[in-house]
């Protein structure tokens, strides 16, 4: 009834972060299941148990840097977002350890926290956060919800309609573009040899100089165009005709020699 | 809101009383019972959550006689604490099982709940379910990531639409939820979700 796509499964009542093994300085997490940068600074915020207000952005830093790092599974566009985070973090901490500029103090009209807007977009970012779980739930909820099968109808099961007839039909009509699949096949490899040199020998004498690239071209199988191969070698031994190239590496041109008029037809 | 449709639009839905007036060979006159009755029939038939609307030009009733019956017979189903409810979901009403009986339903049927959407595509959800019309870049202000592939899955699963292009810069497309969206998370109408501002508290506290 439901479809199943969705390839990984998540559990929001599960730590959202899994350490996978410890060793001396380093921690192996599994990071995957972060929704993003916001999502993972959070997280380090409630593990340092610090104030979203007041971050301690020296130690968060390290502490996301340090977690990046371990991020080498991650895809390329998902890494980029975690690192232009990881550089705006990088930038709050330089310019909370600058001192303020005191020529500057005067006009400005209130010392503004580096971190304020960070903290504005966490704030707004966890409220979406929320929002996302309760939807998480509500669909848990319907999960548990069974409405009723569907009921035969015309409407979704319109081939309860067809008869023994139409089905004949069909068929019918499938066997028939089948047979008329083969007889083009066939038709297009029963090309012989001498067919082939005498319509190349048309085409030469009417159009003059024949660019072999769009004659091979023409050709809609391997067999046809081996065909077409061999004629143009023939044509080129028994008949008045050369093969011309203008410029080096430049296309093949069949060309009409203006010799002694051997053959009659016209020109 | 697409509706089922109704193969004669039969005549205009007029008040009750002068319907009767006006057409008394075609219309009976069916007690409150019978309406419940026959909306109750065509609630359980009906594949998707059918509007009291078109439950009205099924039954040639006036819109508000059906509201109140299917309402009526929403608080018999709550009375009775029986398997089934009446519930009220995407605009219209719909018949199903209860969800305290969810095991036993699903031992019967052998389905195991189907896949959650990733915590990427459910942020993504929630903040065009709130944000709605939004682009992508708004999307992407909000979470701080991409959200190209929660996008493509939504879209895949019928939850979101595109609503057109915003007049901007780039015209970038809109997104906004579907019908499917209110019909899998049991919702009403959009209204129907809690406010985001509620979520504020939460937030904070969380901290």
């Amino acid at each position: 009834m439901q479809e199943t796509v969705e390839q990984f499964v998540f559990d929001f009542h599960k730590e959202t972060a899994e350490i996978v093994g410890e060793s001396k300085d380093e921690i192996k997490l599994k990071l995957g299941e972060f929704a993003g940068p916001l999502d993972l600074l959070l997280y380090l915020i409630k593990q340092e148990q610090a104030n979203i207000f007041d971050i301690p952005i020296a130690k968060i830093t390290d502490e996301y840097l340090r977690y990046i790092r371990l991020m080498k599974s991650l895809d390329i566009a998902m890494a980029a977002d975690f690192l232009v985070m990881a550089a705006t973090l990088i930038e709050i901490k330089s310019r909370m350890l600058l001192p303020r500029d005191p020529m500057a103090a005067g006009e400005e009209e209130e010392f503004e926290d580096p971190r304020k807007e960070l903290v504005d977009q966490l704030l707004e970012y966890e409220k979406f956060k929320s929002a996302a779980q309760m939807l998480y739930e509500r669909s848990t909820v319907e999960q548990a919800v069974f409405k009723r099968g569907q009921i035969e109808s015309d409407e979704n099961n319109a081939e309860i309609n067809a008869s023994v007839f139409d089905l004949l039909t069909v068929f019918q009509k499938i066997v028939l573009r089948h047979k008329e699949q083969v007889t083009m096949e066939i038709e297009r490899e029963e090309i012989s040899l001498a067919d082939m040199i005498k319509a190349l020998k048309k085409r030469i004498f009417d159009e003059i100089e024949l660019n072999l690239l769009t004659f091979f071209e023409e050709m809609h199988t391997r067999r046809e165009l081996v065909t077409a191969f061999i004629a143009v070698l023939e044509i080129v031994r028994t008949e008045h005709v050369k093969l011309v190239q203008k410029t080096t590496f430049g296309d093949i041109f069949l060309k009409k020699v203006n010799a002694p008029a051997a053959e009659p037809a016209g020109s | 809101m697409t509706e089922p449709e109704t193969e004669q639009p039969e005549n205009e839905v007029v008040a009750e009383t002068e319907a009767i007036e006006q057409e008394p060979a075609e219309r009976q006159v069916r007690s409150a019972a019978e309406v419940m009755a026959i909306a109750e029939a065509i609630i359980f038939v009906s594949d998707e959550p059918i509007t009291s609307k078109a439950l009205a030009e099924i039954l040639d009733e006036h819109k508000d006689t059906i509201q109140a019956a299917v309402e009526e017979l929403q608080k018999e189903y709550e009375e009775r604490g029986g398997g089934l409810q009446i519930r009220e979901i995407a605009g219209g009403w719909q018949i199903a099982t209860r969800t305290e009986y969810h095991e036993e339903v699903r031992r019967f049927l052998k389905t195991r709940p189907s896949a959650k959407l990733s915590l990427a595509a459910l942020e993504t959800l929630a903040v065009i379910a709130y944000k709605q019309p939004v682009t992508v870049p708004e999307i992407l202000e909000i979470r701080g990531v991409q959200s190209a592939s929660a996008i493509k899955t939504l879209l895949e699963k019928r939850l979101i639409v595109t609503k057109g292009h915003k007049e901007t810069v780039g015209r970038p497309m809109q997104y906004g939820t579907s019908k499917d969206f209110l019909i899998q998370f049991g919702l009403k109408d959009l209204s129907d979700l809690p406010s985001i501002e509620d979520f504020e508290d939460l937030a904070g506290t969380a901290l």
